[in-house]
């Protein structure tokens, strides 16, 4: 089994049903990326694997643990981390404090986190005394995505990490992210720029309407001509 | 002309009651603004929290006076004050654990929890009505002031002369220590960045792994004791009442939406705004411009804006401005 396993997962809000039968899985050091039209269920399958959602049928694994019943917190607590796609940083908190909250949880030191962290987000060093909410909006996903590294996670899952910043932004953010799982954590994402991301992916999964359409590596994807017409634009 | 005299005159009846006043309200807004920072809601029983602390302060200076035990010149409520602390935080402890938990669990509207409020407000009122009755009671001993008229008059030679009592004196040294505490504890500790995180965005918060629990927790903490403190120091400034007490709810919240409610620091600017305000609508400028014009201007009548018995149409106006014209307040707050 893979190292995180979403498995047959069905529910969503209330009554309605988003999620219908969705299975996803990511390694350590590999990259998902879960693409999509809008209304697929993309968000709403990360939620439900961190547990934000409750589903009804289904279960999610973490090396092997069934961890379907657990709170986010607990999620967290297991090294899952998540990144929503909006509202994803203390806007009134300084960078650093920022990422202090992150470490919450943490008894141990957390300054080597903290410097692996700079390191990997020069900009954030520089900015550290910054109130978050005055940053860019390039430099606030790059507070988000350092908080949720505070925690060492195994899992990293971005909603939408590129959601409204610039092209140019949206390359170096992705850097970032093959260095992140370069470094052994493995990484979920949604994303909207679908043929970057699927450039980037070891894996890539199209939902339609709550369901697998395809999956395969990112690679296939890209060279699958139903994908590349009705997902990618041509 | 005497400017000297008129601006002795001046702080003696405006400047130095507007900082005692500001501060009471400070401490009080303050409570109110992380209630509302923590727990989203408009906490209608903090006046009576704030007397419900105060109540244990002055039985416990009774007892103490009784026992003859005194810390002359200083009033003997300041050693009573730790129980009142420490009874104001138990009965907000009790009653979140009772009431505001049951509606937290159920995710409740804010407006269900402000209603809660008003509930509890009624609660606590009859209990401290009940133990030490409805009347005026003063607690005070000690010295009386730390300035005297006379004294100040014979030193300087001039014709007014300068106030200040102790309790002034308490009253602001004992709030700033407060509040400077409160803000070092907010700013520079691990408990207290995560309140104000909890404060920024609840959801990040938990996805964090800070738990809610443990910070409405510590939010209860900060407002018994701020509570309590503010309470007892109004009371030995002015009186204690509990009617008055209830009162004060009036300006407590206009100082808070005034600064923009769940900011700490806007609490306490817009506390001494709306404690100068009141003071300085009210004040009877007569003998001030008898000073500072020439005689044939001399007003004849006082020149008062408007009669201390109006003093809470001042907070109320504004607060009715603040949430016309700009809702979120000087700090930019949250919108009730």
């Amino acid at each position: 089994m893979s190292f995180l396993s979403a498995q047959n997962m069905t529910g969503g809000y209330d009554s309605v049903d988003i999620l219908r039968d969705c299975s996803i899985s990511v390694e350590r050091g590999q990259i998902a990326v879960i693409v999509g039209p809008n209304g697929a269920g993309k968000s709403t399958a990360m939620k439900a694997i961190f547990g934000l959602i409750m589903i009804k049928e289904g279960s999610i694994f973490l090396e092997g643990e069934d961890i379907s019943m657990l709170s986010p917190q607990q999620r967290v607590k297991k090294g899952m981390a998540f990144v929503p796609q909006t509202e994803n940083v203390f806007t009134t908190l300084t960078v650093e404090e920022n990422l202090e909250m992150g470490a919450y949880l943490r008894k141990d030191n957390i300054k080597p986190t903290k410097d692996q962290v700079f390191e990997l987000f020069p900009i954030l060093h520089e900015k550290r005394n910054q109130i978050a909410g005055e940053l860019s909006g390039g430099q606030r996903q790059q507070v988000a995505v350092g908080r949720a590294l505070m925690t060492n996670p195994s899992v990293l899952m971005l909603d939408e990490p590129t959601a409204g910043v610039s092209p140019l932004v949206t390359v170096e953010l992705f850097e970032r992210i093959l260095a992140i799982k370069k470094a052994g954590v493995a990484v979920l994402m949604v994303e909207q720029n679908a043929r970057q991301a699927l450039e980037i992916a070891d894996m890539g999964y199209v939902l339609v309407t709550g369901e697998n359409k395809f999956q395969g590596t990112g690679k296939s994807l890209l060279e699958n001509a139903e994908v590349r017409r009705s997902f990618l634009g041509g | 002309m005497d400017i000297l005299n008129a601006l002795v005159l001046f702080a003696n009846f405006v400047i130095i009651p507007g900082i005692t006043y500001g501060s009471q309200l400070a401490l009080g807004a303050l409570g109110v603004t992380l209630i509302f920072g923590i727990l989203r809601f408009a906490n209608f029983a903090h006046g009576d929290l704030m007397a419900f602390g105060t109540m244990f302060v002055i039985l416990a200076t009774w007892l103490l006076q009784d026992l003859g035990v005194s810390i002359f010149p200083f009033p003997t409520a300041l050693i009573a004050l730790p129980l009142g602390i420490i009874s104001a935080i138990l009965v907000s402890l009790l009653l979140d654990r009772s009431v505001y938990r049951f509606y937290r669990k159920k995710k409740s509207a804010p407006v269900v929890f402000l209603i809660a409020s008003i509930g509890i407000m009624f609660l606590l009122n009859g209990i401290v009505r009940f133990v030490i009755g409805p009347d005026d009671r003063r607690f005070i001993d000690g010295a009386k002031f730390l300035v005297k008229v006379t004294e100040f008059k014979n030193a300087t030679g001039l014709k007014e002369g300068l106030a200040i009592k102790l309790s002034q004196g308490i009253t602001f040294f004992v709030a700033l220590a407060v509040v400077i505490s409160l803000f070092i504890f907010l700013q520079k500790t691990r408990t207290g960045k995560s309140m104000r995180a909890y404060s920024d965005n609840s959801e990040l918060a938990l996805l964090s792994g800070i738990d809610p629990e443990k910070v409405v927790f510590y939010a209860w903490l900060i407002a018994g004791t701020l509570a309590a403190v503010a309470g007892t120091l109004y009371g030995l400034d002015k009186s204690f009442k509990p009617f008055t007490y209830f009162q004060l709810l009036l300006p407590i919240f206009a100082a808070a939406i005034l600064g923009g409610i769940g900011n700490p620091l806007g609490a306490i600017v817009g506390a001494y705004t709306v404690a100068f305000s009141e003071v300085t609508i009210t004040y009877a400028y007569k003998k001030f411009l008898r000073y500072l014009v020439p005689e044939s201007w001399e007003p004849n009548n006082l020149v008062q804006l408007l009669s201390t018995d109006y003093k809470f149409a001042v907070s109320f106006i504004i607060l009715v401005v603040v949430l016309l014209v700009r809702p979120t307040g000087i700090f930019k707050g949250r919108v009730i």
